[in-house]
């Protein structure tokens, strides 16, 4: 294995070596993979010049296959072949159920989490999900051959809820990709355009993809992606207008009862017919199965009439999101187009309507959430030291606890830019209680049920008071990738409860672990080397940054103090060389990062006062 | 008070939002999480935990009531967690009316003129109690910041009756 030279600290081995960061949109319908390359984003293909893959993982007995390929094979195969999993990330078999309806899936329950039953055995959504990213990262690093990918942006819809962001953040450890940032796909949209553009003001990017519905509301200030408002659908998309076709389909050729094949097929006709209704004021669809052969007529008129209910719904959460960002329609600077499903002329003329301008489409819809993506990896796998993007977002649904009666008490509000921690202080209501439940919930709605339950905890250990003596702390904090985590603590006796929020239907932390152990040792990676290498990988980025830190503020340690932290990184630097266990690599990374914590501290204070610099003095 | 020393703005009532605005984004370019991504675990949380303290800073210093119930609190009185205890006969004889009047808007014959006089008044309303609000707060005397959080629970009512008339005004552009 080739290892990286180590330079002295202070002066580091290739300063304007480019790193390798990746940015991908883990779609509903396809997934793309970009990077930026001479300060230009773009996709990757793969051999026959593709940029998109369809988001579609074919399960048999022996093989697994991403891709075209396994699209091609649904209406032969339709239960192993999976499409649209994304839909089913962070969710139940029954919340499936009640809004996709028929699907050609045998779903069942796989160590509590939901999966889908197939030829290769039980697979959960979050395997299959990571199918797609192994799919993409392969490409990237066949196009980069030897060189290692240090991270990727993966995009998520804005209206993710900590379940959905969780889940997709387990497939990308299961697929071994090091997640720099969960980045919200309008924002990721922005970024493309906004960098493209070089404008200023308020944009409004309207994100309808293949299952997903999100409405952004931006501000860009110098470089600066603000984003005031979002709202949306996680569970609207093109799929829905495909389905209000094949309900169209089953009416005029009075077949109701589908086997999975033939939903297959009509599904996949559905979809053809929609996208031929963007060119064509009128599509001709033949429907051949078993031995019945149908012909079903129809207008862009008779599809626009089914569609604009659902159209009309993306317009509500639009009207939502511009009210919560506190401004009016005519404050729009732009109108930014995303997704595959915004070539439909009613979707693009009524949005146009809706905002009073026509909106943006210059850059091609379906590759405008990796390109951005990639811009934001490029950022911050730090190879644009004096870039002065920075994108500030905010938590898409409220978060809060249950209370008495089955009601939710609200502890962060929908659009608080993260990253974000509050407190909320809780009591005991019976005599001698010396334990409480807490049940966290995201959702607007008031009462729990109508909520999404993310976890359930307890706090265990309360000495025995009077009812309402006891002071319970209950802290929330979102980072910045919209994940939450809880801790509870009782007051006067310092009790503690933490948790890292798991959804309440996903996987454990356990799990993850498992199924990371078993796609190990079941494929080719021996997993010590891989885990060897990921050390190695991670020592050197704490090498590099510690370097790059006191090449410019050393003086803000003694001499006593920067002696015993470059002793820690020349241990780490020896360490990484020659170390044969992941672990040993491991505890050198923690004792350094221990012996920086002043260091640490007091750059980021430096930092702050020189933020504001002779602002201070003037104003106070 | 550090969250205004933080914002590097003078410490009163009657903030500047243009600055206020401008000097969250400096801040932010300084700490937020994505400037120390490369850094070490240290730094990165460092970074989380100062990114989410400005962002609480912001929120605080852009509203009006928050803000001066943080204002009032660093100098002693907190009133953040208390269940209302207003006594103002008057005052509250006085919601009472403008409740009747906001019930009766959408039923009124011209909704729009009405809803355009109901803002007036709360507009109102609001100027005469941040007005006072900013006097007792500058001052020294534990009798002005009493009668402060008298006029934090009064603003608290005309907005909520402000939530109220949007809430109302909402319904009618739905039909």
């Amino acid at each position: 294995m080739a290892l990286l030279q180590i330079a002295e600290p202070g002066q580091s081995a290739a300063p304007h070596e480019h790193k390798l960061a990746i940015g991908i949109d883990l779609g509903t319908t396809n997934s793309l993979v970009a990077t930026v390359q001479s300060g230009e984003a773009r996709t990757l293909t793969d051999i026959s010049g593709a940029a998109m893959l369809p988001s579609v993982v074919r399960y048999q007995a022996d093989s697994t296959t991403v891709g075209e390929q396994a699209a091609q094979a649904a209406t032969q195969d339709p239960a192993n072949t999976l499409i649209s999993v994304k839909r089913f990330l962070g969710k139940t078999q029954a919340e499936i159920q009640q809004s996709y309806g028929q699907l050609p899936y045998d779903f069942c329950e796989h160590d509590g989490a939901l999966a889908i039953k197939t030829a290769a055995g039980k697979i959960s959504p979050v395997t299959a999900s990571s199918d797609i990213l192994i799919a993409l990262k392969q490409r990237a690093e066949e196009s980069f051959a030897g060189q290692d990918i240090l991270g990727a942006v993966i995009t998520v819809p804005a209206y993710f809820d900590d379940a959905q962001r969780q889940s997709t953040k387990d497939a990308a450890e299961l697929a071994g990709i090091k997640v720099l940032r969960l980045l919200n796909e309008p924002t990721a949209a922005a970024v493309a355009y906004g960098l493209d553009s070089g404008q200023e003001g308020i944009i409004a990017v309207y994100d309808l993809g293949g299952g997903t519905f999100d409405i952004s509301v931006l501000r860009l200030n110098q470089g600066v992606f603000e984003v005031l408002a979002t709202g949306g659908d996680s569970s609207l998309g093109g799929d829905d207008f495909d389905s209000l076709l094949v309900d169209y389909f089953k009416r005029e050729t009075g077949v109701m009862n589908l086997s999975p094949s033939v939903l297959r097929l009509f599904i996949n006709k559905a979809k053809a017919c929609k996208e031929a209704l963007s060119q064509y004021a009128k599509v001709n669809v033949g429907l051949e199965f078993d031995d019945e052969k149908h012909m079903v007529e129809v207008t862009r008129e008779k599809f626009e009439e089914l569609a604009v209910p659902l159209v009309k719904k993306t317009l509500r959460s639009c009207r939502r999101a511009v009210k919560d960002a506190g401004i009016e329609n005519d404050d729009v600077l732009q109108v930014v187009m995303v997704g595959g499903s915004t070539r439909m002329p009613i979707v693009r003329n009524q949005v146009a309507e809706f905002f009073s301008k026509e909106p943006l489409t210059s850059i091609d819809p379906d590759r405008v959430v990796a390109l951005g993506a990639a811009l934001q990896a490029d950022v911050l796998v730090g190879n644009k030291p004096d870039s002065d993007m920075l994108l500030l977002d905010v938590l898409p649904l409220s978060l809060g606890l249950e209370t008495m009666g089955g009601l939710v008490e609200k502890i962060i509000p929908r659009n608080t830019t993260i990253p974000v921690a509050r407190a909320q202080e809780f009591t005991t209501f019976k005599d001698g209680q010396t334990a409480m439940s807490l049940h966290v919930l995201q959702g607007e709605r008031e009462l729990v049920d109508d909520c999404r339950s993310l976890a359930k905890f307890s706090l265990k250990g309360i000495p025995p008071m009077a009812a309402g003596a006891a002071h319970i702390r209950v802290t929330f904090k979102v980072d910045a990738d919209g994940l939450l985590s809880v801790s509870a603590m009782e007051k006067s006796t310092g009790v503690q409860a933490d948790i890292q929020v798991k959804p309440s239907f996903g996987l454990s932390d356990d799990q993850v672990a498992n199924m990371l152990k078993e796609s190990m040792t079941n494929a080719k990676g021996d997993m010590q080397a891989r885990m060897l290498k990921e050390q190695q990988v991670e020592a050197l980025r704490v090498i590099e940054a510690l370097d790059a830190s006191l090449a410019t503020d050393s003086q803000l340690l003694d001499e006593t103090e920067l002696g015993v932290l470059k002793t820690e990184i020349a241990a780490l630097a020896a360490i990484r060389e020659t170390a044969v266990e992941p672990s040993d690599i491991k505890a050198a990374i923690e004792k350094v990062d221990n012996a920086s914590s002043v260091f640490a501290e007091r750059r980021m204070d430096a930092s702050i006062k020189k933020a504001l610099q002779g602002q201070s003095v003037d104003n106070v | 008070m550090r969250y205004f020393e933080l914002f590097a703005i003078p410490v009163d009532y009657q903030i500047d939002l243009a600055t206020v605005n401008k000097n969250y984004l400096d801040l932010q370019r300084a700490v937020h999480p994505d400037r120390h991504a490369n850094s070490s675990s240290r730094d990165k949380l460092l970074a989380v935990q100062n990114a989410a303290e400005i962002n609480d800073a912001l929120q605080t210093l852009k509203h009006p009531v928050k803000r001066a119930e943080y204002m009032l609190s660093e100098l002693g009185v907190d009133i953040r967690a208390e269940q209302q205890t207003l006594q103002d006969p008057l005052f509250l004889m006085q919601q009472m009316e403008l409740r009747e009047e906001l019930e009766e808007l959408s039923s009124s014959s011209g909704p729009d003129a009405a809803i355009g006089q109901f803002e007036q008044q709360i507009k109102q309303l609001d100027g005469q109690y941040s007005a006072q609000l900013a006097v007792q707060l500058a001052s020294a005397d534990e009798q002005q910041w009493q009668q402060a959080a008298d006029n934090i629970r009064k603003l608290k009512f005309v907005y909520k009756l402000r939530d109220e008339l949007e809430r109302i005004e909402d319904s009618l552009f739905d039909d």
